[in-house]
């Protein structure tokens, strides 16, 4: 009898997510992640502004509770590995992968999706990507937006060679890059730093 | 059932497209309320003058939900602002819904002008009527229509009962290009608000009540199958319920989570038959397409007689891998069996094949089954296939809950449907200044619709006649297609044969200038010089129009101008999904590497819908095209696809992505596809500006492998 693995041979999250800090020093909460059978236990989440309680295994992705659990379906799965960055939000302020974060390694953090970057949808941010109509299949973007909201809190007024740094985690197979770019800058003019 | 092929579609499309115009909007179950003013399947108007347009092909990004109702509106002289669109499902209603071959706007510009010019003139008609004047004097415009001599209005909306009762004329005049208020504008896409907010439902996000989760453990051999599994563990994974196996070769772990299916499936244990090809390698699969290349070939294209040539001889093979879509949003299908129906919401290019094979799998008729189509997180080809929600039918059955599949990155790239690997042959007789007496490409690959069980007319893949085009003025030329055999999964991926047809002719096409001491740029244009058409199968390609987009490119690149120190360019061009195409890379050498620093690209595709979604669609379509020329590879072992994740198949991302400009040439002709022909100049125009840079002749991709 063989084990049946995502990836043959090897714990895919943890092996992926040593490629990934490699390529792409983003700031990560996970540095290993449990193969053992967890039991369910009460996490209280700070969620856009509001406390939820979710009763799942610890070592469950935080992209798994945000989509299946707390049904915040804008963070989007791509990878699993930490390899994407379609599953971003912010934990404390910071890019994570939330695909690769354990749930119980945000508890009592304050979390951001995409669905919380602005009450009206209209960060400057989302403003620019309309404005610089950025999207095409759209599924990576809000990925994309979580790491650019992230770029312009810490550098609000970002050079092209910082956009470049904080952006090439995040894969867009339809190749927006160049109007994620002008977006970007666009938002930095317009005040996205709020 | 089988679904029709990518060829037959686009014949089928346009005549049925064609006839729906004179049929009326006849909805499954429910009839639009009275009092909208429905002509036709396309489109209905409501009495507060809200207009909904139908748009049956699938959105995977490339901006149909924008520009299909574009085309509709400017013959319906619509208010821009007043449009909102209606994803149609899978229907009888609109010919082959089939999305792909870079076809939805080339194959619906008729039948989306004719629906919007035909209720246009049914409301002009009410509204004479209703003021008892000519027709003549009374003129559409903003949804509204005017009567000038006595200055009186009615809009749309207050139009439609009077227009609902009129026949629907046949015959009905387009309008002139010059007179075009919408098609040819950068409008907005009308999907951009909702895919920055979140708001956005792709497949993977769509929900039903009661709806549980589900992965498959899939052979990792291909074409192996199930020999027995143990779920003993897999079932103390708390939220597992249902796990079973749903096919030869899959077993499915159904949960209240994906995590939770993930986990169960991670704790399978599965003994697997391995099967046929276990010892399959990827340097068997070339050495097969190689040893093939001998036998008896087809002729896809012949001018002249390329046996009575003489002259000096230049020869070359090439080399093309398997490839991998690999879409952002992985495969997923959601399923809901109800014994007698089954609904599906399928992120989909294939609706009506969804339904028909999903009722074929769980033994419906294809009227028990609905299919309902949702947001694509790109599709590239991949989506073309039925295989998740045949999945997702078989799972939601089995378990007898509503259930949504799901695929990993890793389940998606070891299951996918691979672009063909392909062995080319290329000769050519140079006379004595070096230009072509004779030319000829061999093409050695198996047929994706032959493996399919499409049909494949006369030894011919029915992909190629829109994707392996010869658009040079040659005295002697032939174009030949060995079709072979693999067990590998095929699909249609971007631009399909065309990405290999390219790579290989016109990267011989640079060789060729090479041995005549020629430069590459002024080589095409010679072989373009003469005014000519060049019919290939049933397109017929026009010299001038190629020569437009090679001049335009090489124009706006600066082909010929002094370089900055260490730049070099190359430059290719192709003539794919009827629109010319052509493309000027310019790369620095890093450590022996190429790094793409800008691409040039000019496109020819008849009148332009939307420049802006067209500059997208070049620019997305050259990225595509790089990581594609860079290092995307499938390779085999042991039977099984080595790569996983996007580590080891890698696209493009923002740090090494090139300034790409996007150009067309001004066009009032018919539009022709514009998804797909970006990508395959991209390889050969990047591999003639690595010869440029270092004299090393690349002729198999990847280039870095």
């Amino acid at each position: 009898m063989r084990r049946y693995l995502t990836r043959a041979g090897e714990d895919a999250p943890t092996a992926a997510a040593g490629r990934a800090a490699l390529h792409f020093p983003f700031p990560r909460l996970l540095s290993t992640m449990s193969v053992h059978i967890t039991n369910m236990a009460a996490i209280t989440l700070y969620i856009n502004g509001s406390e939820r309680k979710v009763d799942v295994a610890p070592d469950t992705p935080l992209l798994w509770v945000l989509r299946d659990t707390l049904e915040l379906t804008g963070t989007k799965f791509g990878c699993g590995a930490g390899l994407c960055g379609a599953c971003t939000v912010h934990v404390d302020g910071a890019p994570v992968r939330s695909c690769s974060t354990p749930v119980s390694q945000a508890a009592a953090k304050k979390i951001t999706t995409i669905e919380g970057l602005s009450v009206s949808g209209a960060h400057p941010l989302q403003t620019a990507w309309i404005e610089e109509q950025v999207p095409q299949c759209g599924y990576c973007q809000t990925g994309q937006i979580m790491a650019a909201a992230a770029l312009l809190a810490k550098t609000p007024q970002p050079s092209d060679e910082q956009i470049t740094q904080a952006m090439s985690g995040n894969l867009c197979r339809c190749g927006t890059y160049d109007r994620i770019r002008k977006a970007i800058h666009r938002a930095a003019r317009t005040g996205g730093s709020q | 059932m089988s679904p029709l092929s990518r060829r037959d579609f686009l014949t089928a499309g346009v005549a049925a497209g064609a006839g729906l115009v004179i049929g009326f909007y006849l909805p499954h179950g429910s009839s639009p309320a009275k009092s909208t003013f429905a002509p036709n399947a396309y489109l209905k108007i409501a009495p507060d003058g809200k207009i909904t347009i139908v748009v049956a092909r699938s959105e995977m990004g490339q901006g149909v939900r924008t520009s299909l109702p574009m085309i509709l509106a400017e013959e319906l002289e619509a208010d821009w602002k007043q449009i909102t669109i209606e994803q149609a499902g899978a229907s009888t209603l609109y010919g082959d819904q089939t999305t792909g071959g870079s076809a939805s706007v080339r194959t619906t510009w008729d039948p989306m002008r004719k629906a919007g010019a035909a209720a246009r003139e049914m409301l002009i008609s009410a509204a004479a009527l209703e003021w008892g004047v000519p027709r003549s004097g009374c003129k559409a415009e903003n949804s509204a229509v005017v009567h000038a001599a006595s200055n009186r209005r009615l809009t749309y909306g207050q139009l439609v009962s009077k227009a609902s009762a009129l026949p629907i004329p046949t015959d009905v005049p387009l309008k002139q290009a010059k007179d075009y208020q919408i098609v040819g504008k950068p409008l907005p896409r009308l999907d951009t608000p909702s895919k920055v907010d979140g708001r956005a439902e792709f497949g993977i996000d769509f929900r039903i009540p009661g709806m549980k989760y589900a992965v498959l453990a899939r052979c990792p051999v291909i074409g192996g199958k199930v020999a027995s599994f143990d779920d003993k563990e897999s079932r103390k994974i708390p939220g597992v319920g249902y796990v079973g196996k749903i096919s030869d070769s899959a077993v499915a772990v159904v949960a209240e989570s994906v995590w939770c299916a993930m986990e169960g499936r991670r704790m399978l244990n599965v003994q697997w038959d391995d099967g046929a090809n276990k010892d399959l390698n990827s340097a068997a699969i070339f050495d097969s397409l190689k040893k093939s290349a001998s036998n008896k070939a087809v002729t896809l294209y012949a001018t002249g007689d390329v046996s009575k040539a003489s002259g000096r001889r230049v020869e070359s093979e090439y080399h093309l891998p398997l490839m991998a879509h690999a879409a952002m949003e992985p495969g997923n299908c959601t399923a809901h069996f109800g014994g007698s129906s089954c609904e599906l919401w399928a992120p989909t290019q294939v609706p009506q094949d969804v339904r028909d094979s999903v009722a074929q799998a769980i033994g419906l008729d294809p009227d028990q089954v609905k299919v309902n189509v949702t947001l694509m997180g790109g599709g590239f080809g991949r989506r073309l296939e039925h295989d998740y929600g045949v999945e997702a039918a078989l799972v939601s059955k089995a378990a007898n809950v509503p259930v949504k599949v799901l695929w990993t990155r890793e389940d998606d790239m070891r299951n996918s449907t691979y672009r063909p690997a392909s062995y080319h042959q290329l000769s050519a007789v140079l006379d004595a200044q070096g230009w072509p007496l004779a030319f000829t490409h061999r093409l050695v690959a198996p047929s994706i619709s032959g493996q399919k069980g499409l049909p494949t007319p006369n030894g011919v893949d029915p992909d190629l006649p829109d994707e392996a085009s010869l658009i040079y003025s040659l005295p002697n030329a032939t174009v030949e297609y060995l079709m072979t055999e693999t067990p590998v999964p095929l699909g249609w991926m971007r631009s399909v044969y065309a990405l290999q047809v390219g790579f290989a002719s016109e990267s011989f096409i640079d060789e060729l200038a090479l041995a005549a001491k020629k430069d590459p740029l002024e080589y095409r244009l010679h072989l373009l010089s003469k005014d000519e058409d060049i019919k290939y199968f049933d397109t017929v390609w026009h010299t001038p129009r190629m020569r437009g987009v090679l001049q335009l490119a090489a124009e706006k690149a600066g082909w010929g101008k002094p370089m900055p120190a260490g730049h070099y360019q190359g430059i290719a061009c192709f003539g794919c999904f009827s629109t010319y195409m052509a493309e000027v890379v310019e790369i620095t050498m890093e450590n022996d590497q190429p790094r793409v620093q800008r691409v040039v690209a000019a496109m020819d595709c008849g009148q332009v819908v939307n420049p802006n979604i067209l500059e997208q669609q070049i620019k997305g379509g050259v990225l595509f095209a790089l990581a594609n020329a860079l290092r995307a590879q499938i390779t085999i072992e042991k039977g099984r696809v080595v790569q996983g994740n996007f580590d080891d198949y890698a696209p493009i991302r923002m740090n090494e992505a090139p300034v790409v400009e996007a150009y067309s040439v001004p066009s009032t002709e018919a539009p022709t596809g514009a998804g797909e022909p970006p990508v395959p100049p991209l390889a050969p125009a990047l591999c003639n500006a690595i010869f440029a840079a270092t004299k090393k002749r690349i002729r198999a991709l990847p280039i870095i492998s």
